[in-house]
């Protein structure tokens, strides 16, 4: 990260009292961050205005919500804003500075600290119901429930994006690409069909999306002649999907939000992933948000960039 | 109305959904990539994963009865002409097994929209033709609040009624469609079932499990009354609109996974060869939602936002003796991306009076 | 109600003797536009009959119906002519969106798609009955008030007096309507007063826009206003006519939302619990005091 005009947790304050302090010496007039929910799990993006709202400010293991599309409107308000952004927050937020959507003069950016955003989904999918309470306890989580205590490993519940964090030892984040890249034509074609004809085109995965900010989308747009609201079958939808990917490829900074939100487990992060593989094998590799100011890898044009007919020498497995 | 429960071992359930699905589509909570909806079963198929045991759906059972889109009818134009044809799919009797209480009370809610004058042909097809066997739940979860809402999960509406209990489904019959599948089930295979009417000890033990843990669960108490005694202008008014909606990213998901949206478009494809009108689901979350060629009357996501919980709690209510258009099962609190849902809603505008 | 006499709560039987006495409120049948007059520059009134010829269905004044060109679009409009007459229904649409510029361009004998009535109309057999009446409208506002003045000046003798209030910006955008001209100020007990925004060569009628024109006419308090134009002149004038002493329980007016079913289903048209497209178009004001302001 290279901008210096940045709050950053030096003292090691909590995170909560960093919010404290910026309102209360009144270097922003707002805070964007996270409101506690009616459970533990489900806090929700949230602007404070004064010191008596952040009594409902929270900074937890379930704040796995990226806050920086919220800035392209709340920064064209007056006054200006603190947003509390965790590691990977930090690339969507140059990103949209990058492309002029957050006006950054009214926008006081705050680094803060994270080791991992929980799933309550995939704590909900190991069959544990009745959720009470979660307390970590080093790798495990003990899990208080209607039904009696439970218990799993941290790691299992991780969100999708934390298993591979940009700014931790993470995995390989396209390991499950080289699966799916390795895979035959049918069985890809299997993968993907049974995962997006799931889809309720419920738009969750399109208007959380840091990289999503047109003003009119294509889909919404019935002068487009794609605005279709219903399909003719089942896996139609991967036409909004893969047009989508496009729109976003070489902007996309792997937020992992598309997946996050989607209601019914779509791993849609893995269509921009294989994007984000090709262009590193085609251009070098580019993290996109990785400051505010450099050309993406289809936003430039260098005399040895690869030709079109790379797709033909490539192939693919059939 | 039958007061008969009949009991089939849980490890032959299999051969009671052969049964049904002998002569009609039968749909049960199936798994499809990880999630389950209710799809189709198909008994030649052994890889299908019927879940009875998650308790929702990700899309509700509304799909069922109200499709998120369907063909209404299509039209040919040929210079100045105009044919209508009448294109709509004929509806066949199915049968949708394990609804939970929550979405069994739904299709109540949304019968007062689409059998209320004029009738909507579609939808009451499908009711017709559609027998509902529900499932009583033994896990509710902590996101449940069917109880605010009168319903009983330890006893759910339905045309039949059943509960897994002391390893055994039981099966009661609640109405004339209910004992019609019954009597047929029974006709083919007379000991497909048991007789255990006057010996459901177990299953009101069961019953009574579930009632107790719905009194444990941290949303028992929940009271919406604040919205059956403000005025309406008050409760649009509520200043606290606009920090509820700040949050909410403006997708469908919620509308789209509740049991008692009802909201529709109806839009026109060009098929090149005709022009087919269908109906499709659509969400007042959406910007578009009620754009006019000359303006909008909801422009921003504040309006939009009121617009859907006004409806759910003082609208809907208003036209329908006070019955409230959710069901509490729950599915905004799970989905939603920000978390925001109709819980915190109705807690934050109904202040106190509703905690 | 369901003619097969069924009660639809319980859903108990089997529909199984079908729903095919049901008219299915979404589809449409045929019209046929058999004229086209030119009413301004951006009004046109479409004359439409079924294809055998009189009206598609019957209706009341302050009814609405959906038009569509398949492909195109689908929209409410409020029908201009009057139930009274049987040979034909009109349609005055102005010209501001996809569906109607493609209407503007059409030529006679086109055919378009029709269903309804849809919504409540005017109270003309209930409330209107015996008043004098005050029609008060502002540009395309006159489209549906058509409807009304001819259906009470047909059945005249039910009414008192009928005064008609007509305002638009200029002169040509005055709906250009023979009635308007030449029939209704030779009627006995009727009188037309026309307005235009601002002054212009040859106009030498009143100047002024229609809240303070109403006020200037002095009205007398014990009529019955029935309203119609864009929403800001609505507000000025119903302002206008409280300051004179009308009360709101004396205006009727008719509003204009999306609509998509025109039944009261789409969930698209409403106004806090009321669906114009069903509980309106028409309201009486002071009912919409009681609604959220949002329309």
């Amino acid at each position: 990260m290279q901008n210096a005009d940045r709050e950053i947790n030096k003292e090691k304050i909590s995170v909560a009292e960093m919010a404290k302090q910026i309102l209360e010496q009144g270097r922003a007039d707002r805070l964007m961050g996270w409101k506690r929910g009616e459970f533990f799990y489900d806090n929700s993006p949230a602007v404070f205005e004064n010191l008596s709202e952040l009594d409902d400010f929270v900074y937890d293991l379930f704040c796995g919500s990226n806050l920086s599309k919220f800035l392209v409107k709340e920064s064209r308000k007056d006054g200006k804003i603190a947003v509390l952004l965790k590691p990977c927050d930090r690339y969507s937020f140059n990103q949209l500075v990058k492309e002029h959507r957050i006006i950054k003069d009214n926008v006081l950016p705050v680094e803060i600290d994270c080791d991992g955003m929980l799933d309550i989904d995939k704590i909900r999918a190991l069959g544990i119901k009745g959720i009470k309470k979660i307390t970590v306890d080093g790798d495990q989580l003990q899990i208080d429930t209607v039904y009696g205590p439970k218990t799993c490993a941290r790691e299992d519940v991780l969100l999708m994006k934390c298993l591979t964090c940009k700014d931790r030892v993470g995995g390989d984040r396209f390991e499950l690409v080289k699966e799916i890249e390795a895979m035959s034509s049918v069985e890809r074609y299997e993968f993907w069909r049974s995962e997006l004809s799931k889809c309720i085109r419920c738009n969750a995965c399109r208007n959380v999306c840091p990289a999503c900010t047109c003003e009119k989308c294509v889909f919404d747009n019935d002068k487009s002649g794609i605005a279709n609201k219903a399909n003719t079958d089942s896996f139609e939808e991967s036409l909004y999907h893969m047009i989508r990917a496009f729109h976003v490829a070489g902007r996309c900074t792997d937020c992992g939000e598309c997946t996050r939100v989607c209601p019914q487990n779509i791993p849609l992060h893995l269509i921009n992933r294989k994007i984000i593989k090709d262009l590193n094998e085609f251009y070098g590799e580019y993290q996109a948000g990785e400051d505010d100011f450099s050309k993406g890898p289809l936003t430039r044009f260098d005399l040895d960039d690869v030709e079109p007919d790379i797709v033909m020498e490539r192939g693919g497995n059939k | 109305m039958s007061a008969q429960i009949l009991t089939v071992k849980m490890e032959n359930i299999g051969n009671l959904f052969k049964a049904i699905a002998a002569d009609q589509k039968l749909y049960l909570p199936l798994e499809q990539a990880g999630q389950v909806q209710f799809l189709p079963y198909d008994p030649a198929d052994d890889s299908q994963k019927v879940r009875l045991d998650v308790l929702n759906t990700v899309r509700s059972a509304k799909d069922l009865f109200f499709p998120q889109s369907e063909n209404m009818v299509a039209f040919k134009k040929q210079g100045k002409k105009i044919d209508i044809i009448e294109n709509r799919e004929k509806v066949e009797a199915f049968t949708v097994f394990g609804v939970r209480a929550c979405d069994a009370r739904s299709f109540d809610i949304l019968d007062r929209v689409f059998l209320s004058e004029p009738v909507d042909v579609s939808y009451a097809e499908r009711r017709a033709r559609g027998t509902v066997v529900t499932l009583a739940c033994n896990e509710p979860e902590e996101t449940c609040f069917c109880e605010t809402f009168g319903i009983d999960a330890a006893k759910p509406d339905g045309d039949i009624t059943t509960w897994i209990a002391d390893g055994l489904l039981w099966w009661q019959a609640n109405t004339n469609k209910g004992v019609k599948l019954t009597d047929k089930l029974l006709s083919v295979d007379a000991g497909l079932f048991v007789d255990s009417t006057g010996e459901a000890k177990a299953l009101e033990e069961q019953q009574e499990k579930i009632r107790e843990i719905i009194s444990q669960l941290p949303l028992h108490g929940l009271s919406l009354e604040y919205f059956h005694k403000e005025e309406l202008k008050t409760i649009f008014n509520s200043p606290k609109w606009q920090e509820l909606s700040e949050a909410c990213i403006g997708c469908g998901t919620c509308t789209f996974v509740c049991p008692t949206c009802q909201c529709y478009d109806i839009r026109d494809y060009d098929t090149g060869n005709g022009v087919q009108r269908y109906r499709c689901w659509d969400s007042c979350m959406y910007s578009d939602f009620v754009m006019m060629a000359h303006g909008n009357p909801r422009t921003s996501q504040v309006e939009r936002f009121r617009q859907r919980f006004m409806h759910k709690l003082v609208y809907y209510p208003a036209n329908n003796e006070g019955i409230f258009s959710c069901v509490g099962c729950g599915r905004c609190l799970a989905k939603c991306p920000s978390s925001m849902n109709i819980v915190k809603v109705a807690k934050t505008i109904g202040g106190e009076a509703n905690v | 109600m369901c003619s097969c006499s069924c009660s639809h709560e319980g859903h108990e039987h089997d529909h199984n003797h079908g729903h095919e006495h049901h008219a299915d409120a979404l589809i449409p049948v045929i019209g046929v536009v058999t004229d086209i007059r030119v009413d301004t520059p951006d009004v046109k009134t479409f004359r439409v009959t079924a294809p055998e010829g009189g009206i598609c269905f019957e209706y009341m004044p302050g009814q609405c119906a959906m038009l569509s060109i398949p492909a195109v679009g689908e929209a409410m409009f409020s029908i201009t002519s009057s139930p009274t007459n049987r040979e034909f229904m009109e349609f005055s649409i102005k010209k501001c969106g996809t569906l109607t510029d493609w209407l503007h361009q059409i030529e006679p004998e086109q055919e378009l798609t029709i269903r309804g009535p849809y919504g409540n109309g005017f109270p003309v057999d209930d409330a209107l009955a015996g008043q004098d009446l005050l029609f008060i409208a502002g540009g395309i506002g006159l489209a549906p008030l058509r409807s009304v003045i001819n259906y009470c000046l047909h059945h005249r003798d039910r009414y008192g007096s009928i005064d008609i209030v007509y305002g638009a910006r200029s002169s040509s955008d005055l709906v250009d309507i023979d009635e308007l001209k030449n029939i209704w100020p030779t009627l006995e007990n009727t009188n037309v007063h026309l307005t235009i925004d601002r002054e212009e060569e040859g106009w030498d009628g009143h100047v002024g826009f229609v809240p303070s024109y109403v006020k200037e006419l002095d009205f007398s308090l014990d009529k019955t206003v029935l309203l119609c134009g864009p929403p800001i002149m609505i507000k000025f004038t119903l302002a206008s006519l409280q300051e004179m002493g009308f009360d709101k329980t004396q205006v009727y007016t008719t509003m204009e939302l999306k609509m998509k079913c025109g039944v009261g289903k789409c969930g698209r048209c409403n106004i806090g619990s009321k669906y114009v497209c069903k509980d309106g178009p028409v309201f009486r004001c002071d009912e919409l005091d009681e609604l959220p302001d949002e329309y």
